[in-house]
């Protein structure tokens, strides 16, 4: 049977042309790109035709719905581009970093947009993305002494953090602040007191994390909480059989994808949300002395997996999705890549097996289960900020998550503000 | 007022007279002559002339451009001059509404109105039914579902949640910020007498609605608890009478163990006998799952026990694995690494040696291969 390819050119180009539509339009005729409003014909052997898609300039259009996430564009973008090992032209990545600086709050923190307050989201984002990039430039964007003042002023006494300043706590937030604090080098036990038991309290009867205590087991959250808690070496805290059985259950017997929740549809994203939780506890497991763990696959079916993505997955003028009769984005086709990329690879840089369905320009780059960027990349800036002093930073967590009139409504405030 | 066309006469004389008519041009102001209805830049608006719209700093080489109406531009401008200024008034509360409707997701738009909230005392209960019908429209935002939290901490006052957040579920009845929320308000205003029935009621409507079970988990742990055995009997009847109707339904199946699985599956005595009356009837992979993890608690215990012979426990491990290797190859292919690897990782635990021992993967490392790091 006939896997059908990732159009990988044609996916990255399309990708790519996001971050400059204008300087593009200089180039040869074989690198023709249409400007369109909507998705024209699709071309059946494009990988050199370009086909950009312009969001639709009306209210509550997508892309103005995601205003407030802009760190999130460059890092899936950015992450899809490595994934299929096409590279960032250098003025392209030097053009993310100065944006990405004007994201940085002078408090801390990444915002969605510049002038935006800092959010625990966009900062994870705007790390990995300039994690990707992997520059000098790019680590000096990083206000290091900054960015942990602001993991403070989000911390809650319970060990829980809220996503920015008066905002709402999940798990999620804990994965967010543990991927940067680990990645730059400013991580603390102190930061991270009590961290730990709130994410084991999101482990439910079902065996999978909710995004607080009580909820539903979630695919997302699961993810979130269980890599937190590799990066605070803490995992083997969890009931790993329980949510082993659980993330197992989620693949789908017939899409071959996975499900976020018990009982409900499979959706792309959940390739890597749901699927990248194997790596992370075949390792768990394998630390506890587990002596039956394969060393070929991980616990889930990989073929189906890679199928469910390559026929099911694709838009046929490149990016990916839900599932069929869903639209592309950009978040989807970071995270169906990523899924292919775990579904294509097991094991490490010892121990590498590889299954690639379909053709070998099918075969993606490794990602790393944990940061969710690729395996050199996390290596190398965590090299790079190792060699940089841990900021000296004497903080309480802040005391609560209200918006008092006394903050300034133009700043995300600090923990200096609190009482 | 050669643009006119002839074909309109009021308009016609109408701006004749006002080019004309300084008095009048007092009395009538700007807009008289226009569409009320029309929408106005914020930059064209009188009453906003003092303020000097901040355009996005986006820089000299902007990356991932979106392509804002004119409209969001000009709105967001104002938003960023008001932010600036740290205005606390009025018309700065109105445009956060604006900006809102443009983008719900700007969680520093929601901050500063409730900044402006407090700051001005506005009606909470007003608020109230703002977020009531901003929700309706983007029930799947953050932002929205904080900030209703927030005015309801404020009011303290959760009367109306429940009823709002029913109508929620009701048009989509797994919506897991609505659950948050209503788990949020019957924990902290201790409103869990009618949770049970609420969740029956949802079970009646689709007994595979997994975000009800866990609601039932939610309300009975924190309630009566799962300790007392009536109330797990009472439960197990409930599970194994749902999945009679329904035999697929992986949720009756998960919930029956999550239920159990702390005191140990064997704990309540004949439910594998209840289970393994449904083996021909209502068989599903979920009933074959559950039937090895009797097993396997089985195993688990007789540890301890000494009145569990030998023979008694082998044969045990023989159905679990049977099991196994039942679900691998044939009743539930999809998770076949899983299923070995849990008969692989059963029987070397179990100490229980056998003749014809050949697993199909050597449990020590070949020289030369590195396990994982």
């Amino acid at each position: 049977m006939m896997h059908g390819n990732v159009h990988k050119i044609a996916a990255s180009r399309c990708i790519e042309n996001w971050f400059r539509i204008e300087s593009l339009t200089s180039e040869s005729e074989s690198n023709r790109i249409v400007r369109c409003q909507e998705i024209p014909t699709p071309h059946k052997n494009g990988t050199k035709d370009c086909i950009v898609y312009i969001i639709n300039t009306i209210t509550c259009s997508p892309a103005q719905c995601l205003d407030a996430s802009r760190p999130w564009l460059c890092f899936w973008i950015l992450h899809s581009l490595e994934l299929l090992e096409e590279p960032i032209p250098a003025a392209v990545a030097s053009d993310v970093c100065q944006f990405l600086a004007r994201c940085q709050s002078p408090t801390g923190g990444f915002a969605g947009g510049p002038g935006q307050h800092a959010h625990l989201a966009p900062t994870y984002a705007a790390v990995n993305a300039l994690c990707i990039i992997g520059t000098e430039e790019a680590y000096n964007i990083i206000d290091r002494e900054k960015l942990l003042d602001f993991l403070w002023s989000v911390k809650q006494p319970d060990g829980s953090f809220v996503m920015h300043v008066g905002g709402e706590v999940d798990v999620r937030s804990a994965y967010c602040a543990a991927s940067v604090a680990s990645l730059t080098n400013i991580l603390t036990p102190k930061l991270f007191e009590n961290t730990t038991n709130w994410i084991l309290s999101c482990q439910n009867w079902e065996g999978g994390l909710s995004g607080v205590p009580g909820l539903e087991a979630h695919g997302g959250y699961t993810f979130c909480g269980t890599a937190a808690l590799v990066i605070l070496g803490k995992e083997h805290m969890l009931d790993l059989k329980a949510l082993l059985r659980w993330v197992v259950s989620r693949q789908m017997r017939f899409e071959g994808g996975f499900q976020g929740r018990c009982n409900k549809l499979v959706d792309g994203c959940y390739s890597f949300w749901q699927a990248g939780l194997l790596p992370l506890l075949h390792r768990a497991l394998f630390k506890e002395g587990e002596s039956e763990l394969s060393r070929q696959r991980w616990m889930f079916e990989q073929q189906a997996l890679q199928e469910y993505i390559l026929l099911c997955c694709q838009n046929p003028t490149g990016g990916l999705l839900d599932k069929p009769g869903k639209s592309r984005d950009f978040y989807h086709t970071c995270y169906c890549l990523s899924g292919l990329s775990i579904a294509q690879h097991f094991g490490n840089v010892d121990l590498h097996h590889e299954i690639i369905l379909g053709r070998e320009e099918n075969r993606l780059a490794p990602t790393h289960p944990v940061y969710n960027i690729c395996p050199e990349k996390v290596a190398q800036a965590v090299q790079h900020f190792l060699r940089l002093p841990v900021p000296d930073v004497n903080k309480q967590p802040a005391a609560s998550a209200g918006d008092r009139p006394e903050d300034s409504a133009s700043t995300s405030g600090s923990a200096d503000h609190q009482s | 007022m050669s643009g006119v066309e002839e074909t309109s006469n009021e308009p016609v004389n109408v701006k004749e007279d006002k080019e004309f008519d300084v008095e009048a041009e007092e009395h009538i102001g700007d807009d008289y002559f226009v569409d009320p209805t029309r929408y106005l830049f914020y930059r064209d608006r009188k009453e906003w002339a003092d303020l000097e719209p901040v355009p996005q700093d986006d820089g000299p080489n902007p990356v991932v451009k979106i392509a804002y109406s004119e409209k969001f531009s000009d709105v967001y401008d104002y938003f960023r001059a008001l932010l600036k200024n740290d205005e606390r008034s009025e018309r700065a509360f109105a445009l956060t509404a604006e900006a809102i409707e443009l983008n719900a997701a700007n969680y520093t738009v929601w901050h500063y109105r409730r900044v402006l909230l407090q700051a001005l005392s506005k009606d909470l209960r007003e608020e109230m039914r703002y977020i009531t019908a901003i929700i309706e429209e983007q029930p799947k935002n953050y932002q929205v579902w904080h900030h209703r939290r927030m005015v309801v901490e404020w009011l303290n006052d959760p009367s109306e949640e429940l009823e709002f957040i029913a109508d929620i579920l009701s048009q989509d009845a797994k919506n897991y910020h609505a659950w948050q929320h209503r788990q949020w308000v019957i924990q902290e205003y201790k409103l869990w007498d009618n949770e049970l029935e609420f969740v029956e009621n949802l079970l009646e409507d689709d007994v595979r609605n997994n975000s009800a079970w866990n609601q039932r988990h939610f309300v009975i742990s924190h309630t009566t608890g799962f300790s007392d055995p009536a109330i797990v009997e009472r439960e197990i009847q409930y599970c194994l009478s749902q999945i009679k109707k329904a035999p697929h339904n992986e949720s009756a199946w998960n919930y029956l163990k999550g239920m159990l699985q702390d005191r140990g599956l064997s704990s309540p005595p004949g439910l594998l006998e209840r289970v393994l009356e449904l083996k021909d009837t209502h068989c599903s992979p979920y009933l074959l799952a559950f039937l090895f993890d009797c097993y396997e608690d089985a195993l688990e215990n007789s540890n301890q026990k000494e009145n569990v012979g030998e023979e008694e426990r082998k044969e045990t491990l023989r159905k679990a694995l049977e099991i196994c290797e039942l679900l691998a190859q044939e009743k539930d292919t999809i998770r076949k690494e899983y299923w070995l690897y849990l008969g692989r990782s059963l029987k070397s635990k179990s100490g229980i040696s056998s003749p014809s021992d050949e697993s199909p993967e050597p449990s020590v490392p070949a020289s030369g291969q590195q396990e994982m790091s």
